[in-house]
């Protein structure tokens, strides 16, 4: 049997792989086998892909539902949820919109509160008043255009972009 | 009597939205932390801010900034890149890659919480005019540690607190005041045990009220721990007048006299004097100078202050020569 891959040198290494349940088989040569990297190559017969491929079609979403859980990871520093409940620390701004569901009893058993009342920085107590201006202008530009009032919704739109154009700005 | 409260602290934690917090920072992200402040920091013309960065800090010098209040032992001993920015008159100071990227610090001799809150305030609306701040509208200052996040203000005041710890009323005041959200401390902060009759009490929430709220709290029931002294005071003097006296002049003639002191032993001393000097007993010295005294004891401070290095042994006759030569 030649290699799969390259058709030339004699396939030495049978690759065995287990995705969705599908069972797929690669015959290499030793050369190709090391391309296609080292982890693959360590672990031909996955533990977790075989038992995710047994596993899927019986169980369905009980499966899934635990998988879910390990991959709830920060998209900005890819903190997981566990590490950050180990560490009691988070990684970066972003993992407080990442973890967010989880944050409320948190907040409210060490807080007694979830919701921040006091200083607004001055830069986004601006940003905060334009995009409100703009979310009431949208509202304004419908009624114009409901109206048939094209001039005043031209001049509206105008406004809206001056504005979206002052805050991609900061 | 004012002088219960020993000092006055305002700390806000800060962050940049656009870098990891410290726990996920590699180097190249601590040192554009380090960069852009110091930029920032240097473009400020109200104060003047000297900047060190702690690598390069000497240890010794290290442990003078924490016997000053000025760092925290954690951003001295801090495994990635940081740096502190430290105003003329050392009551200001901004730590960065602390726990935070940012922690301003203000710290006054007594009670100027007030003043303390506005220096704080100005130093953040300065940082946050050139700083990307990572905030949410909902949730606001967003910190490393979910115990800061909100105001990211911690208002504490340092308590002399001899009468209450004397007649054994401290632990029940802790009690009373940690259910009210109110932590209690040690001189040098997290973990360490009340040295000298010093204490350091702090606010715990920091998520759903107002900064003024926050320190109000603070101060009212700082208020009522004041009260409670004064009249720990005023009842010791009534029913152990000749026991009060004879403890504060022994502290007074021991650290008058003494060839050989240890900081622990002179911090002890220290605290009997100065109760003993608003107390009204002994009028041969001044609060003033047991306050500069309780800070140059301190083991590092002390070999600043004689531009050496000591053995410790050294340190304690020195510190006896010093104390002796203030308190003259
Ligand atoms: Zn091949
Ligand atoms: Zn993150």
């Amino acid at each position: 049997m030649l290699c799969e891959n390259c058709g030339k040198r004699p396939a030495t290494v049978h690759y065995t792989q287990i995705i969705n349940g599908v069972k797929t088989e690669m015959h290499l040569c030793e050369v190709c086998a090391k391309q296609k990297g080292s982890i693959e190559f360590d672990a031909p017969f996955s533990v977790t892909n075989f038992l995710a491929g047994i596993l899927e079609p019986a169980f369905g979403t009980q499966v899934l539902k635990p998988s879910f859980e390990v991959a709830l990871t920060c998209k900005g520093c890819g903190m997981t949820f566990d590490e950050f409940r180990r560490a009691g620390r988070f990684g970066c701004a972003m993992c407080y919109s990442s973890f967010s569901e989880k944050l409320y009893p948190i907040f409210r058993r060490i807080h007694g509160n979830t919701k921040h009342v006091g200083k607004i920085p001055t830069k986004m107590g601006e940003d905060i008043a334009i995009k409100r201006e703009i979310d009431r202008l949208k509202i304004e530009l419908n009624v114009a255009i409901k109206n048939e009032e094209y001039e005043k919704a031209a001049r509206i739109r105008d406004k809206i972009r001056e504005l979206e154009k002052k805050l991609s700005r900061e | 009597m004012n002088d219960i409260v020993v000092t006055s602290r305002i700390r806000l934690a800060r962050n940049l939205s656009d870098v990891p917090f410290t726990i996920k920072m590699n180097d190249y992200d601590a040192s554009n932390v380090i960069d852009r402040v110091r930029d920032v920091i240097l473009k400020n013309k109200q104060y003047h801010f000297d900047f060190f960065e702690i690598k390069k800090l000497p240890l010794i010098k290290r442990q003078v900034l924490i016997e000053k209040h000025l760092i925290s032992p954690a951003l001295a001993s801090s495994k990635i890149k940081s740096a502190v920015a430290i105003d003329q008159n050392e009551n200001i100071s901004i730590m960065i890659n602390e726990e935070d990227h940012l922690r301003i610090q203000v710290l006054y001799r007594g009670q100027e919480i007030q003043k303390a809150w506005e220096d704080a305030n100005r130093i953040d609306d300065f940082l946050e005019q050139h700083l990307p701040y990572a905030y949410d509208e909902t949730w606001g200052y967003l910190t490393s540690c979910p115990t800061n996040v909100g105001t990211g203000l911690r208002a504490s005041f340092m308590l002399h607190l001899p009468a209450l710890t004397l007649l054994g009323y401290m632990k029940g005041i802790i009690d009373t005041i940690t259910k009210l959200g109110i932590a209690v401390r040690g001189f040098y902060g997290e973990g360490s045990e009340a040295a000298g009759n010093l204490y350091q009490i702090s606010n715990q929430i920091t998520l759903g009220q107002p900064e003024e709220d926050i320190i109000a709290n603070v101060v009212s029931i700082t208020n009522q721990i004041i009260e409670q002294e004064q009249q720990a005071r005023l009842r010791l003097l009534s029913e152990n007048r000749a026991f009060v006296e004879d403890k504060v002049y022994r502290a007074y003639g021991i650290l008058k006299y003494a060839r050989n002191i240890s900081s622990n032993e002179a911090l002890k001393l220290i605290s009997d004097v100065r109760m003993g000097i608003s107390m009204g007993i002994i009028k041969e010295t001044t609060i003033d100078k047991l306050d500069v005294l309780l800070n140059l004891i301190q083991p590092a401070i002390i070999q600043d202050y004689f531009g050496r290095e000591m053995t410790p042994e050294e340190r304690d006759i020195k510190r006896a020569e010093l104390i002796r030569k203030i308190l003259e």
